[in-house]
């Protein structure tokens, strides 16, 4: 009896240490791994600032959107008038002009990756989770429209349906999905048949739990890391647009737009062109930072 | 390999032809056509031109008057540049677009490459921490922004180099007339360059790190090969796998980022027409110039590949 007793003992303080054992879950320990990283969390700070600015920076201000000071038309940033970034050739606030142009190009670079994320998980899912031959007819589909020069593309549909902002979503999200669909059919793929789900399936466990508990977490990473990217991304890609005249239109703007009227008289008015590249490059060193965090915090290889 | 290639040719037309139907239609069924701003001309004069144009015809005739020309080789007459055609323009346009893209990719990978090979052979330590803070910068920094800045620090006020013109002039054309006829590319080159620069050199570093660590290389170190000679022809072959499978997308990269820096740099070049002719409704410039464009992103694609099947014994192009 002393025999059993004992063992029950021992197996009670396992069970205890499990229970102790079990906060720290895969989660957690990303964010942890996430949380050391320097470079990461700066990103994510100063990331944070200019979200924060871009929505009560315009408020802050004295001046709008559409005040045009005529007695102080390119004018360099002074802590007179509050005209803290200086005014453009119209008479414009820099200030409320590069923050307004951050809530857009934020939106933007947002909205697209979602559109994006949608098409490309649902698309890449369903191929990799079918196979066979609709796979590989879907993946084939993919290859082609990947060879094609797809700004030109974009740039097509904008100049051929209007100019409207939305128009701009919709043709940068349904563009920049192909990438996302080949990750996702990928991971699907090589999750599907990995020995983890076997045995979690010869455990008896249900298909939404293992779907839940085993494929999700292990086909997410890779994406999250992918989103972070694709948003700076297509940022960009707006901005292109908007500095060749397609993307956003006046009187509404974006960085593009603010770069693209800045380059045009830089020798007199630098700051106009200064100021929003500043802006822009803090945005994509954040979101890569923040990406290359998310990777070496997710990435299955350095556990 | 001679066998993967036709292969690929065979892939490569279908291809094509989605490529001419999806922007063919994408340019006619949008409301709206190319003589829409002349809103001073006679209704039975915009008739005639439509009907010059064959924008008269039902659209399907259209499409198969269209395809037929591109099969002959006849990408039809241009709308805004009146009494040129779309061959002519495209003549003179892909010359200059050819220089500044192949020589930016050329530059592009010799740079990247060895500078990821100097940041890996110095991991961690100042030299690495430098090429991959300067490397970040040029992810960061877009050719937009690069483009302007250049053009005012070395073209204005430094007075070194050409802009806006394929004329040669500035102080280096003067001071080596030998290079005098490539100053005009250099900025444009070295704006669409710098990102890929960036891209090329971390992928390197990336791939060589890894590389260095493999258990050939160790045994090529300890059976007294030298250091050189284990970098450059052991670890070099491998660790350039990623960066020929990235130069597919550089190469689409570049090609699409030359119609923003031509434009910048007011080259004459294929992206600079492109832009006038989508925002004039140009359907025959627009279209012939997305048929060479795909017609070279995808022959570069299949040669990458092809090169990539000579590097990797792993990969066997015939299966």
């Amino acid at each position: 009896m002393a025999f059993f007793q004992a063992q029950r003992d021992a197996q009670a303080q396992l069970m205890d240490t499990a229970a102790r054992m079990r906060g720290r879950s895969l989660w957690k320990d990303a964010a942890e791994r996430f949380a050391r990283n320097k470079a990461a969390m700066t990103g994510v700070v100063v990331l944070s600032i200019i979200a924060l600015m871009s929505v009560i920076g315009p408020m802050i201000s004295p001046h709008t959107l559409e005040d045009l000071a005529w007695d102080a038309i390119g004018l360099p940033p002074t802590f007179e008038n509050s005209h803290w970034f200086g005014t453009d050739d119209t008479g414009r606030d820099m200030w409320v002009l590069t923050w307004t142009g951050a809530r857009v190009s934020l939106t933007i670079g947002i909205m697209t990756t979602v559109i994006a994320l949608s098409i490309g998980v649902i698309y890449g899912a369903t191929a990799g989770y079918v196979g066979g031959r609709i796979d590989n007819a879907m993946m084939r589909f993919v290859d082609v429209i990947y060879a094609l020069p797809l700004l030109f593309f974009i740039i097509i549909l904008v100049t051929v349906f209007g100019r409207n902002i939305y128009l701009v979503f919709v043709a940068i999200g349904c563009v920049e999905w192909l990438t996302m669909a080949r990750i996702v059919r990928g991971q699907t793929l090589s999750v599907k048949r990995k020995e983890y789900i076997e045995a979690a399936l010869a455990a008896g466990v249900r298909t939404p739990t293992i779907v839940k508990r085993h494929v999700i977490p292990n086909v997410i990473g890779p994406v999250i890391v992918y989103v972070t990217l694709l948003v700076p991304t297509n940022i960009l890609v707006e901005s292109y647009l908007s500095f060749l005249g397609l993307g956003v239109q006046e009187p509404l703007t974006s960085w593009g737009v603010l770069i693209s009227r800045g380059s045009n008289a830089l020798e007199t008015t630098p700051w106009l062109l200064l100021i929003p590249a500043t802006c822009l490059a803090l945005t994509m060193f954040c979101f890569n930072f923040i990406g290359d965090g998310l990777r070496d915090a997710l990435d299955p290889k350095d556990r | 390999m001679l066998s993967y290639a036709l292969k690929r040719l065979g892939i490569a037309a279908p291809t094509m032809f989605v490529v001419v139907s999806l922007s063919f239609f994408l340019m006619h069924l949008a409301p709206g056509g190319p003589f829409d701003a002349d809103a001073n001309l006679e209704p039975q004069v915009i008739e005639n031109l439509k009907a010059a144009y064959d924008l008269d015809k039902p659209l399907i005739q259209q499409y198969a008057i269209y395809v037929g020309k591109v099969f002959k080789g006849d990408f039809g007459p241009s709308i805004i540049y009146q009494d040129r055609t779309v061959s002519q323009l495209i003549a003179t346009g892909l010359p200059v677009s050819l220089r500044v893209g192949l020589s930016a990719i050329l530059i592009a990978a010799l740079i990247g490459i060895s500078l990821g090979i100097t940041a890996a052979l110095n991991q961690n330590k100042p030299t690495d921490y430098v090429v991959m803070a300067a490397a970040m910068t040029g992810i960061a920094v877009p050719s937009f922004v690069l483009a302007p800045l250049m053009t005012l620090i070395f073209g204005v006020l430094l007075q070194m180099l050409p802009i806006a013109t394929l004329e040669p002039s500035g102080s280096f054309a003067r001071n080596f007339p030998a290079l005098a006829p490539i100053t005009p590319y250099i900025l444009p080159v070295i704006a669409l360059a710098i990102p890929q620069i960036a891209v090329i050199s971390r992928l390197t570093r990336g791939a060589m790190i890894e590389v260095l660590r493999q258990n050939y290389i160790r045994t090529a170190r300890a059976k007294g090969l030298k250091e050189q000679r284990v970098v450059w022809r052991h670890a070099l072959q491998a660790g350039l796998l990623p960066v020929v499978s990235y130069l597919g997308p550089a190469i689409a990269g570049i090609v699409t980022g030359a119609v923003v820096v031509e434009s910048i740099f007011q080259l004459p070049g294929m992206g600079r027409f492109f832009i006038q002719g989508a925002i004039n409704r140009d359907y025959p410039l627009v279209l012939g110039i997305v048929i060479i464009f795909a017609g070279a992103i995808i022959m570069m694609n299949l040669i990458v590949d092809m090169l990539y099947g000579l590097l990797d014994p792993k990969v066997k192009l015939d299966a």
